[in-house]
């Protein structure tokens, strides 16, 4: 396949994944903290076209779950819920109250599918969020340094030696260890945004100065500072867009990483808290020794990240491979 | 040798100084040990002062760091405010647990990866090309997290390795043939894990630095001479291909710290990362501080290392420095 072909192919994967994500509260049939409490550790449901006697319904349908013992159930065929589009303003569902857990549910009976939909916006624009602020906070440094070389080099440069000699999640951990444990949902995304960004940004630095040293000594910039532009003119006019395609390719290296931080740091507690979801403190009960055994579809987020990662691998490469 | 001279100063600075900003940080962030004991209506506020006094917490920000120094030059590594005892004693034997498994992780990693690399390398023209370049990147993109839940799951499930923990309970009564095979056991799980999740990187790097070393004249030239082909390519053009893989070592031990802080606490094995985790979660900040030292300390002394191993392959950097 081109390099071309796999750029489209990867962007719209990637799109459609953002847009499923956005759109959590449309797309998912519950709501995240949606408990039915008497469908703990429900199986993922089977969607059915042809019922217990085999005759054909055009419209899917899921029969109905009784309890067989404890966390335990089997189908009732005596009861269908015919599956629908546009049920209670959401795009699916069953209109007759019947449970509809396309991965199952968790051990507050809460939607699996629903949780990593909603989870996705937390994990997918944390890792946005955290790779613009990297981005530019990098931007700034890499053409403060290039530009004006001496000690402000020296001083960002240093500082980047610094960030880059440490274990990264050690880092990470200790910068969170070092903020209050208790705060509110919006402030957990904006912090979480911030610590990452804010660790991340010393790789895009140290490309973005490279390509601002080589920049500043351009014929066409030499002769416009020959006319008499000031610095800051030059910066915005000459430098800042020879960056695009370092910073283009840098967002493409940096956001699944920065989600993969977002989804560890939650799984080890220090990120979104529940009742919020994100798919890591989604997986932080399934690795729990029953979930193991019993509930294997408690796995689903660790699932999803894949396609993620994937895609924007995809795209990275061949980003990378075409420098325009 | 004044190469290493120099390179192992500018690593002693460098811890110095992580331990200075980090010790700063810890001192202004908002919250500490003692604050969330105000929180339990039966310990005073007079109790707290006294315990604050003793552990120094009411002096200046530059004689808390001195002291904190000095604790650690004598050996103690500061003192523990859950632990209520030198950090020390606690430390070691999480250090070595972590070292045990990262050390045990590269070298199977790598192992894997030069042979996988090369042989990869070989193969890049047509669809092989493709299903190698697809294979790696589909393994690049499973998260260690899931690798680790995965094995897990399939411990429990198959029962046939134990999982958790570094030793059994009747370790201590064991003979050494047995304690050796009880630690293999149980290191073999996380190992794997660790050196899975690092495998397609380092497998891709070798692959890239190979195919660049086999494009070069002096490899078309040797190929001319008729040298057998698994002697050019383990004996003339691997060692060409070295260098950025040699860098690639030093940072490797960097993100492989990380990683393993993350297997560990998923694993229950008893190293640095559960110790860490828990010290953060306490706000023991003695605790983080002395871990993230030591794994600077640690990180430091790979890359060193790193340098090292590549002054003594590359005659270049001799003449450069």
């Amino acid at each position: 396949m081109t390099a071309r072909g796999k750029i489209v192919i990867a962007a719209a994967a990637l799109a459609a994944m953002h847009f499923a994500a956005a759109l959590a509260g449309f797309i998912a049939p519950y709501d995240y903290a949606e408990q039915h409490r008497d469908y703990p550790y429900a199986p993922p449901a089977r969607v059915r076209f042809f019922d217990a006697a085999g005759r054909f319904h055009l419209r899917p349908f899921v029969y109905a779950l009784a309890p067989d013992g404890p966390g335990s159930y089997r189908q009732d065929t005596a009861r269908a819920y015919p599956v629908r589009l546009f049920v209670n303003g959401r795009l699916f569902g069953t209109d007759s109250g019947g449970p509809l857990f396309l991965l199952g549910s968790d051990g507050f009976g809460r939607d699996v599918f629903s949780r990593v939909l909603y989870g996705a916006r937390a994990s997918l624009f944390t890792g946005i969020a955290a790779a613009c602020i990297a981005l530019a906070l990098g931007l700034l440094a890499g053409v403060a340094a290039g530009f004006y070389g001496g000690w402000p080099d020296r001083l960002i440069m240093r500082g980047a030696e610094l960030a880059l000699a440490l274990p990264w999640l050690y880092l990470l951990l200790a910068v969170r260890a070092f903020l209050p444990l208790h705060i509110t949902v919006a402030q957990t995304f904006a912090l979480l945004a911030a610590i990452i960004g804010g660790i991340g940004w010393v790789r895009p630095a140290r490309l973005i100065r490279g390509v601002t040293l080589s920049g500043r000594e351009r014929e066409y910039v030499s002769a416009a500072r020959g006319f008499g532009a000031s610095d800051w003119y030059l910066m915005r006019r000459h430098i800042v867009p020879m960056t695009s395609g370092v910073l283009i390719t840098q967002a493409t290296v940096l956001i699944p990483q920065f989600v993969l931080t977002e989804v560890t740091l939650s799984f080890l507690g220090l990120g979104v808290g529940e009742p919020m979801p994100s798919w890591g403190n989604m997986l932080a009960e399934a690795r729990q020794y029953h979930a193991l055994i019993l509930h294997p579809w408690l796995l689903a987020p660790a699932l999803a990240v894949i396609p993620v990662l994937l895609a924007y691998l995809v795209l990275a490469d061949a980003l990378i491979g075409r420098p325009d | 040798m004044n190469y290493a001279a120099r390179r192992a100063l500018q690593a002693v600075l460098l811890v110095v100084a992580v331990s200075a900003i980090s010790f700063a940080l810890a001192s202004l962030a908002p919250g500490d040990y003692f604050s969330e004991m105000r929180l339990d209506p039966r310990v005073s506020a007079e109790t707290i002062a006294a315990l604050r006094a003793e552990a120094g917490a009411d002096r200046l920000l530059p004689v808390r760091y001195v002291r904190w120094a000095a604790s650690f030059a004598r050996g103690d590594f500061g003192v523990s405010l859950a632990y209520r005892a030198p950090v020390a004693p606690l430390l070691w034997p999480r250090m070595r647990a972590t070292l045990l498994l990262t050390v045990v992780a590269t070298a199977l990693a790598w192992l894997l990866a030069i042979p996988l690399g090369v042989w990869s390398a070989t193969q890049r023209s047509g669809w092989r090309n493709g299903l190698w370049n697809a294979a790696f990147s589909i393994l690049l993109s499973v998260p260690e997290l899931l690798l680790a839940i995965l094995f897990l799951a399939f411990a429990a499930r198959s029962g046939l390795l134990p999982a958790g923990g570094m030793t059994s309970p009747e370790f201590a009564g064991m003979g050494a043939g047995a304690k050796l095979g009880d630690i293999v056991s149980r290191l073999a799980l996380p190992a794997a894990v660790l050196a899975l999740g690092m495998l397609p990187v380092l497998a891709r790097h070798v692959r890239a630095a190979m195919i660049e070393a086999m494009d070069a004249p002096f490899a078309l030239a040797a190929r001319a001479q008729g040298i057998p082909s698994r002697r050019l390519l383990f004996h003339h053009v691997l060692p060409a291909a070295l260098n950025p893989l040699i860098s690639l070592f030093g940072f490797s031990l960097g993100t492989l710290l990380s990683a393993s802080l993350l297997i560990e606490v998923v694993m229950g094995w008893p190293g640095l990362g559960p110790f860490f985790l828990n010290a953060i979660m306490a706000r023991d900040f003695p605790v983080v501080l002395a871990v993230i030292v030591f794994s600077t300390a640690l990180l430091a002394a790979g890359n060193m290392a790193a340098d090292l191993l590549l002054y003594r392959a590359d005659p270049r950097i001799r003449f450069k420095t």
